[in-house]
């Protein structure tokens, strides 16, 4: 099995984890990781990729402009607006 | 004088343009992709990415990618299949963007530009892929908060990229003005650098002349105008070969062009250079183009900027200058040609469009489209000059009429009253009073000074308010001198 | 009335007057909180259950019900229901109210049908023992100290106590028919693409289908006759057209047709200790009815709890990114930086499974284990579907194991990810192959129920539910229940 480098993981899904949790969450990776790498034995070559169980073609849709946004009532719930925008701490490009 | 490569060194460039289509509605939803409304007023839930929305394709954003795929004479792929391209952003509502990694819509193509006073050169198109734009960061707005508007979030893009065969700064510039002219043509992008509907990143690396291997590449994200790509790209090459010209090693990084101090400088947020996680997205079925839909749009396929500029030249008999002048924007193309056709003198409707009109234009920053003077208008004021209605001079004073809205053509003539004088007689008499108030000017003449004659003309000019007809005026001008000789 | 009775029963005693939707609705509503000790619902909405019920009311005297019209029903908390909390059993959406309806739930609504409350169930469905909850585990009805199965373990509790006579579930890898075994009712995935996953909160988008839960196979067609069908707001439901589900609330669901081929997969046979005999006798009954009986190999069966949990792990991670603290649902208090912001309200916001499946997720997905995990998962996802394939060339359906074992203690498998995942091992291969499936209570061990699972090929949804409804008109198992009244 390939290592696990768990924090880059958690850096990677935005999650925060005390030293005590990464090393519990990567004992737990470990095992499950480990539990799939029993698929590694199975011959696979040749054998194109599923990626739907229903393999047909993406239906497409007419080009209306169909919604109608009701941005005050979509906000109802948000953490932070201010005049119609949603807020986060302020961030440098 | 322009910009150019230090000796010894080759430039390698690669230019992504993102193109937002001009659909009605989004890529993967229903709201508006109206330009400006009030923030997060065209936020539906599934562009706000809410629990449980699903993305649906629109039709529109296939076939307008098809489209661009023909022009570019690219290989239309059967199927392509859409990407998760997974990472944070607060505009990125979802955690991930929907793009085409591996199976894009469009394939292999080619595009040929003109640098200025270079040969042309065929450019090759790597790729076209579908993808959503993100939200608007705003981060001027308030003391340590960044304010988000998720309106532009879902437009759809199509992200052209050219193989790294460009060689200069102009180069650049002239592919970046090319597929701008293109896609106006094909009516699928409203072209409007200034609001974001076309936006590139610039891949950029130098090595020395005659080396193969390619140097170490730099990124420079979202340039929205032709000068400040070529500036940008400008910046970098110098750069580059300064740092390795002291010894130093290109680092790979993602830079931003500051349009102020001219400089790139490299991003601070580091979610570009993380790993992005691309795989199949499970929400969307692999998008099927078949070949009677491909038929069917090359056989609806607007007249291409090349065509166009060729045909001008034979049908109006312009020169390549010309042609290409009034091709590069479709809407100037279509006004020059209803102008023409109004007139019934391509020549001179090409001349009034590229003198006078773009001037006009340019002076009041306005796009042709809201010219305040019809093609219809200025075909009447070519009619007139044509007719000798008018001179080419008062043609001059009634175009500003025109513009300032004082009516159609023959009302501000008359208005003005500035039909032109053509009888023979009422001219022969002003002629006559003043060759009789300035004989030394007579006696210049006589003695061979050709260039009084200008003297003269002026003076009729002044004493009919230019209403003279110009070439009755030298006739009569040379018979009267002449006349006192015999 | 009988909280044990079946939608049809309901609907006749709705339409001969010997009680109104109110009433109905009332007494479902008071017996949700009389049995509030299951933990089964999140939130129970007595006040918009009785409009609804006066609007069905209103329907039944002007003669324009349908046959679910009146009928109290429970939605899993996965499906959003608008104005109402849509918590997905996550602090994350705690306080979450959707602006729309799920079709599923749209499509119920307009059938005249009448959502008692929202069910619970574990994180995000992630889960098979709904321990994973929010809002604290469900307790399984036939005995306390265990647990329901999960993830729609809210639903079967529910529907198993007579809480309500039905309830919506959905199953990404065994979360309607495992929780159904558990419980001892009957329920059903179906087809992928049958039902619209549109307002369904999404856990694993290419596995994740909506189903039901109920008291008979009767009882799940007509539910799902109600919901099935294409859908413009999901590009993955299938525009299938199936005249046989369109009729069920006119016609039943119809006779087994003879001759029926049913086969016997030797992979899930072959170390099942658990109630092997009541399957025998499953088994047994169809061959009395005229079917035949036929042992099928499945090979890649061992392959497809690690291509689930690639997959679905895959699937979860880019999912759950949209939960971000910026738009909607939970933010950590006072970011320092919009890092601070994404890390501490995701970690804070996100239970300890729901954190598991997105770090595999994330590392099945990452640099250099892309074609090593992802990819390969996917060619054994289509090795597993082709097995089912071949099988159903010489078989109409197949008879199955729902689970390995009856319900267990709670908290017997909490701290072992594997061994819980290991729980899924009879359902997940349907899951990966978009087969419909059903699970059918076929008897008693050691006083807990045991489910029998029939999987059929694609959009053979009418051969499990006839063959699901004559096993019930010989048999009574799904009429047991686990307490007198």
């Amino acid at each position: 099995m390939a290592s696990i480098e768990i924090a880059h993981l958690c850096r990677l899904a935005q999650l925060a984890l005390t030293e005590s949790e990464q090393a519990a969450a990567l004992a737990d990776l470990q095992r499950i990781i480990a539990m799939i790498d029993e698929m590694q034995a199975m011959d696979t070559d040749g054998v194109e990729p599923l990626a739907h169980p229903i393999e047909s073609d993406q239906r497409l849709r007419p080009d209306t402009v169909s919604e109608t946004v009701d941005r005050d009532h979509y906000q109802r719930g948000a953490p932070a607006t201010r005049d119609g925008l949603y807020l986060v701490p302020r961030v440098v490009e | 004088m322009g910009f150019r490569i230090p000796q010894g060194w080759e430039a390698v460039i690669g230019l992504e343009v993102h193109v937002q289509l001009a659909t009605r509605s989004k890529i993967f939803s229903g709201a508006s992709t109206r330009f400006g409304a009030e923030p997060n007023t065209q936020a539906c839930p599934v562009d706000l990415g809410l629990p449980g929305v699903l993305p649906v394709l629109n039709a529109e954003a296939v076939r307008m990618a098809v489209t661009f795929g023909l022009a570019v004479g690219a290989e239309i792929r059967p199927y392509s299949v859409f990407d998760r391209k997974n990472y944070f952003y607060p505009d990125l509502p979802k955690g991930y963007q929907i793009s085409q990694l591996p199976h894009p819509i469009v394939g292999r193509g080619a595009i040929t530009i003109e640098a200025s006073g270079e040969a042309p050169r065929t450019i090759g198109i790597t790729r076209a892929h579908l993808e959503e734009d993100a939200g608007k960061s705003i981060h001027d707005a308030y003391a340590g908060l960044t304010g988000i508007d998720l309106n532009r979030a879902g437009t759809p893009l199509l992200e052209v990229v050219s193989e790294p065969e460009l060689r200069t700064p102009e180069e650049a510039g002239a592919y970046f003005r090319k597929l701008h002219s293109l896609v106006r043509h094909l009516k699928i992008c409203d072209g409007n650098l200034a609001e974001g509907s076309m936006r590139c990143d610039a891949n950029v690396s130098v090595r020395p002349a005659g080396e193969t291997a390619l140097g170490q590449r730099t990124e420079i994200k979202n340039v929205n105008s032709f000068r400040f790509l070529e500036r940008a790209i400008e910046f970098e090459i110098e750069r580059q070969i300064d740092v390795l010209e002291a010894g130093g090693a290109i680092e790979q990084q993602t830079l931003l062009y500051d349009p102020d101090s001219h400089e790139t400088r490299p991003m601070r947020t580091k979610e570009y250079s993380e790993d992005y996680r691309y795989f199949p997205d499970p929400d969307l079925l692999p998008v099927h183009v078949s070949e009677a839909f491909i038929e069917s749009v090359r056989s609806t396929m607007p007249e291409l900027p090349d065509a166009r500029r060729a045909r001008y030249a034979a049908e109006f008999q312009l020169g390549d200058y010309d042609a290409a002048w009034l091709t590069q924007d479709p809407e100037v193309a279509d006004y020059f040609e209803a102008a023409a056709a109004s007139a019934g003198d391509a020549k001179l409707a090409a001349n009034w469009v590229m003198g006078d009109l773009s001037a006009a234009l340019n002076r009041e920053e306005l796009g042709i489209a809201r010219s305040p003077i019809s093609p219809s208008q200025l075909g009447d004021l070519i009619g007139r000059i044509r007719d000798e209605t008018i001179s080419g001079k008062i043609a001059k004073t009634v175009f500003e009429g025109l513009w300032a809205g004082e009516g159609e053509v023959d009302e501000i003539i008359a208005a003005r009253g500035l039909t032109q004088v053509s009888d023979a007689g009422e001219i022969e008499a002003i002629i006559a009073g003043i060759v009789a108030e300035n004989p030394d000017q007579v006696a210049q003449f006589r003695a061979g000074k050709e260039k009084v004659l200008g003297f003269f003309v002026g003076q009729v000019m002044k004493a009919t308010q230019g209403k003279a007809n110009p070439k009755q005026v030298n006739e009569l001008l040379r018979k009267a001198l002449a006349a006192d000789t015999g | 009335m009988d909280p044990f009775a079946s939608i049809g029963q309901h609907a006749a005693r709705l339409r001969d007057g010997s009680y109104s939707s109110v009433e109905l609705t009332r007494f479902f509503v008071d017996r949700a909180r009389e049995h509030a000790d299951l933990n089964a619902f999140i939130c129970v909405d007595e006040e918009g259950a009785l409009a609804a019920a006066e609007a069905a009311d209103a329907r039944l005297r002007a003669g324009t019900a349908t046959a679910l019209t009146g009928i109290p029903l429970a939605h899993k908390d996965i499906f959003c229901t608008r104005g109402t909390i849509t918590s997905c059993a996550s602090k994350m959406l705690e306080n979450f109210v959707a602006p729309y309806d799920a079709t599923v739930v749209e499509r119920l609504n307009a059938a005249g049908a009448v959502t008692v409350g929202k069910a619970n169930m574990d994180e995000f469905a992630m889960g098979s023992s709904n321990e994973n909850s929010r809002f604290g585990p469900v307790r399984n009805p036939w005995d306390p100290g265990r647990v329901p199965g999960g993830s729609s373990g809210g639903s079967a509790a529910a529907v198993a106590a007579g809480l309500v006579p039905v309830a919506s579930g959905t199953d990404t890898g065994g979360s309607i028919r495992q929780p159904s075994a558990f419980c001892g009712v009957s329920g059903i995935k179906p087809t992928y693409g049958r039902v619209s996953r549109y307002g369904m909160v999404a856990f694993a988008s290419s596995l994740d289908q909506g189903g039901f839960l109920g008291r008979s196979a009767e009882d799940l067609a007509l539910s799902l006759a109600f919901c099935a069908g294409a859908d413009p707001r999901d590009s993955t439901c299938s525009e299938h057209v199936d005249e046989w589900l369109d009729g069920v609330a006119e016609n039943g669901v119809g006779n087994l047709e003879g001759g029926l081929r049913i086969g016997l997969p030797r992979e899930y046979f072959a170390d099942l200790s658990t109630g092997s005999e009541l399957l025998d006798a499953v088994a047994g009954f169809f061959e009395s009815i005229g079917c035949s009986l036929e042992e099928v190999s499945l090979p890649h069966t061992s392959a497809a709890i690690p291509a689930y949990y690639i997959i679905a792990g895959a699937e979860a991670s880019t999912n759950l990114s949209r939960y971000d603290g910026v738009r909607f649902g939970y933010r950590c208090e006072n970011p320092g930086s919009l890092e601070d912001l994404y890390r501490r309200s995701r970690s804070e916001g996100f239970g300890a499974e729901v954190k598991r499946r997105i770090l595999t997720g994330t590392y099945a997905l990452s640099v250099g284990y892309y074609d090593a995990y992802y990819v390969k998962a996917q060619r054994l996802r289509r090795l597993i579907q082709r097995d089912f394939l071949e099988a159903f060339e010489t078989v109409d359906m197949i008879l199955a194991p729902t689970a390995p074992g009856v319900a267990f203690p709670l908290g017997e498998l909490t701290h072992d990810p594997v061994a819980m995942y290991q729980q899924d091992i009879f359902t997940i291969p349907a899951s990966l192959a978009g087969l419909p499936a059903m699970s059918l209570p076929c008897g008693f061990h050691q006083g807990l129920p045991i489910g029998v699972q029939l999987i059929g090929p694609h959009f053979a949804e009418k051969t499990l539910l006839q063959a699901g409804a004559a096993y019930q008109r010989e048999t009574d198992w799904h009429t047991r229940h686990p307490e007198a009244g």
